[in-house]
């Protein structure tokens, strides 16, 4: 079972994109000039809702999804270009971010008809952001046991329960939730269901949960007797665990998982050349960057499956368990090198950056499945279980 | 269609048997070199007007590759490289071939220190302060380094050897081996990981095979993420179209293989056990080279930091555009330079 290893081959963009990834930079034009390396650190947990309307004005929310719902019908190759140079500089793009990547996807993989025309031009609008509704209190790797249900009732569905670690949730105007919608949670996967939750009803609650750092991107969110109409119900009822899988794949695919630490790196090389004091530390930024190079290349050898229209499940979790491993290197090496010597001078916005790294950078493998789930699943891949 | 050619010849000639024959000092290696000689894959890269097979550089990389899963135990590799750098410049003389790391005047005498394939080869080409320097190996005192079995040797010549110099083509000399033993690393690697998950899969523990245990499992998941990044990057080196490999997809190559090489290696006798570490079983024929491969003309130290200093150098703006673009030519302007002052090799003189 190496043919997992065997898909990492060498491909390359098309030169097609080049001409798009112009067009990008252009639009990207200041940007990092203009805003402090900590401020872009936080690229896809940092909400800015004009920043995405800017974006989507470009027609650059929803790019992969068709012309006729709103998008930019651009290919898979295409959206590794946008999101590799937004990632590259930090830029803020958490607000669409999820509805973008995984979302639209899945509701115009398993949506109706209806609900394709209702969602997904908001969504490329920039008008619709959404939030993912998986972890629970008492299901987080073992996301099978989740408990929030809805009960069917003769026009729809009533909610109670409270999902967990929802990022942006209190920001967000609706979250797909996989909840229980038969049997009890000792039923496991059968018996789930995604439902799309309008979280200005009553009876959604949301409390933001500060972290570490102090910032509160996500939250817990309460359900008590939502009542959803029959059209909340994405995909057939009991679909619910196939779905989130495909959910999960779009999840795992792109090349965000490389791009984390990237800021801090760059803020990095940048105080070196200023000051002079690069000699010291070439070997670690070289390995920085053949690391980096390296990820890119299974990256876009991925994403080349992902164009050909295959899932390459497995092979993502393999490119988001190496990559993780590499951004939260950043961090680490960065805090040792820039206290080296306690006499040196530590710029203050390398100080800040590298400090909100640090202390977020344990997330890295954990949101989007731990590294424990990762490489279970490629040794079931590889076919030792 | 290359690639399954030579792999019939090394599954027919170059069995685990015929390695230890060859690295015992006891057997011979003519068998082996003529059928791969005969078949004309020294030639690979030669046009087809010098009798060549004129392969594209990219089509060169799945032959070192399964030279690496064979563990080959000649200097096939280099001596397609050599012969690839010679042969705008002068007639190509026949025999192995091998790439030295580094040349030192001492004394005296003209020293290659650690010259791998240096107990075998018949020539050797090295980097000589810029210039490309061919010499032969029969008027070379050959000083083996005691390490059992091992074909590394330095070799060295009275400073007034018959030698072919050929003026501005010596940095070549470093950045194809770099590419050519991260081809070789990348396909021992998977050799080793193909041999690792059967073990896992075949050697049975308190009742079941030890592949079904999370503690292995998790191991062997690590070991697939590495083997498969380190032959995508070996892969990334012999792109482009200039017909050599670019220094540096080639630095990156030897620096991420040689990474990757420690850890598949320790990770593969962690799972074997005993048995991995005796002579008979076959996993040491593929790690001992692991090493010696990562270690031949410069480990990921040397190569990481000839990265680094492209990246201090380089006037992009941020680190991501600098490795999308060094899959590419753009960045190759100030690479001699850039070398010359980054040679920790040089440094190391009478050493070895």
């Amino acid at each position: 079972m190496t043919n997992l290893v065997n898909t990492f081959r060498f491909a390359r963009l098309p030169v097609a994109t080049d001409t798009f990834r112009t067009e990008v930079k252009a639009f990207l034009n200041s940007y990092a000039d203009t805003t402090p390396a900590d401020v872009r650190a936080r690229s896809w947990t940092g909400f800015n809702a004009d920043f995405s309307r800017k974006l989507a004005a470009r027609g650059w929310v929803g790019i992969a999804l068709p012309s006729e719902y709103g998008g930019a019908n651009l290919d898979a190759f295409s959206r590794f270009v946008l999101v590799e140079e937004l990632l590259a500089v930090g830029a803020p793009v958490s607000a669409h971010w999820i509805a973008d990547r995984q979302s639209g996807q899945l509701i115009l993989k398993y949506g109706t008809e209806a609900q394709r025309r209702f969602y997904l031009p908001k969504i490329c609008a920039a008008e619709a952001f959404f939030c993912i509704g998986m972890s629970e209190p008492n299901a987080g790797s073992d996301l099978g046991s989740v408990s929030t249900r809805a009960i069917r009732k003769e026009h729809g569905w009533q909610l109670n329960g409270r999902k967990i670690w929802t990022t942006n949730a209190g920001n967000c105007q609706y979250m797909i939730a996989l909840v229980r919608t038969s049997g009890t949670p000792d039923d496991r996967h059968r018996g789930l269901s995604q439902l799309i939750v309008d979280l200005s009803l009553p009876g959604v609650t949301v409390q933001p949960i500060k972290d570490l750092s102090g910032d509160a991107h996500f939250s817990e969110v309460f359900f008590d007797d939502v009542v959803l109409g029959d059209d909340a119900m994405i995909g057939a009822e009991g679909n619910g665990w196939e779905q989130v899988t495909a959910e999960l794949a779009f999840e795992r695919s792109g090349p965000e998982r490389l791009y984390s630490s990237i800021v801090l790196l760059d803020c990095w090389i940048e105080y070196l050349r200023l000051s002079g004091t690069g000699a010291a530390h070439v070997a670690q930024i070289g390995r920085f960057a053949t690391h980096l190079a390296t990820l890119r290349n299974m990256s876009v050898a991925v994403t080349s499956q992902l164009a050909r229209g295959a899932s390459p499940v497995v092979a993502a979790a393999l490119v988001k368990d190496l990559g993780t491993e590499f951004e939260q290197s950043i961090p680490a090496v960065i805090e040792a090198a820039i206290c080296a010597n306690p006499s040196d001078a530590i710029d203050a916005e390398l100080y800040r950056t590298v400090v909100y790294l640090s202390q977020i950078a344990p997330t890295f493998s954990l949101r989007g499945g731990t590294r424990e789930i990762l490489r279970g699943m490629i040794a079931r891949g590889l076919g030792l279980r | 269609m290359f690639v399954e050619a030579i792999e019939r010849i090394l599954k027919d000639q170059c069995s685990p048997a015929v390695i230890r024959s060859i690295e015992g000092g006891g057997g011979s290696s003519s068998v082996l070199w003529n059928s791969i000689a005969d078949a004309g894959f020294l030639d690979l890269l030669m046009p087809d007007e010098m009798g060549g097979a004129g392969l594209d550089l990219a089509d060169l990389y799945p032959v070192l590759a399964v030279l690496g899963r064979y563990a080959i135990p000649l200097p096939i590799a280099q001596s397609i490289a050599a012969r690839a750098l010679l042969a705008p410049h002068t007639v190509v003389p026949t025999g192995l071939f091998t790439l030295a790391p580094s040349c030192h005047r001492i004394g005296e005498r003209i020293v290659c220190s650690l010259t791998p394939f240096g107990m075998l080869a018949d020539h050797v080409l090295v980097d000589d302060d810029g210039c490309l320097l061919m010499l032969a190996c029969a008027n070379a005192e050959r000083t083996h380094t005691g390490v059992p079995r091992s074909q590394v040797a330095t070799l060295s010549w009275p400073k007034d050897a018959p030698a072919l110099s050929i003026v501005g083509q010596g940095a070549a000399v470093q950045t194809f081996a770099a590419a050519i033993y991260a081809g070789l690393i990348s396909g021992a690697l998977f050799r080793v990981f193909e041999m690792t998950l059967q073990y896992a899969n075949d050697r049975s523990q308190f009742g079941k095979s030890i592949g079904k245990f999370q503690a292995i499992q998790h191991q062997i998941s690590v070991m697939a993420e590495h083997v498969a990044a380190a032959s995508i990057a070996a892969e990334a080196a012999f792109q482009g179209g200039g017909g050599l490999p670019q220094l540096l997809p080639s630095a990156m190559a030897k620096a991420r293989t040689g990474e990757a090489a420690i850890l598949v290696a320790s990770i593969a006798h962690a799972v074997h056990g005993a048995i991995g570490v005796t002579e008979e079983y076959d996993l040491q024929l593929l790690t001992r080279r692991l090493h010696e491969w990562r270690m031949a003309h410069g480990s990921e130290d040397y190569w990481n930091a000839v990265v680094g200093r492209h990246v201090l150098a380089s006037q992009l703006p941020t680190v991501t555009d600098f490795v999308r673009l060094a899959n590419q030519e753009a960045l190759n302007v100030k690479e001699a330079a850039l070398l010359a002052t980054s040679s920790p090799i040089s440094r190391l003189k009478g050493l070895a």
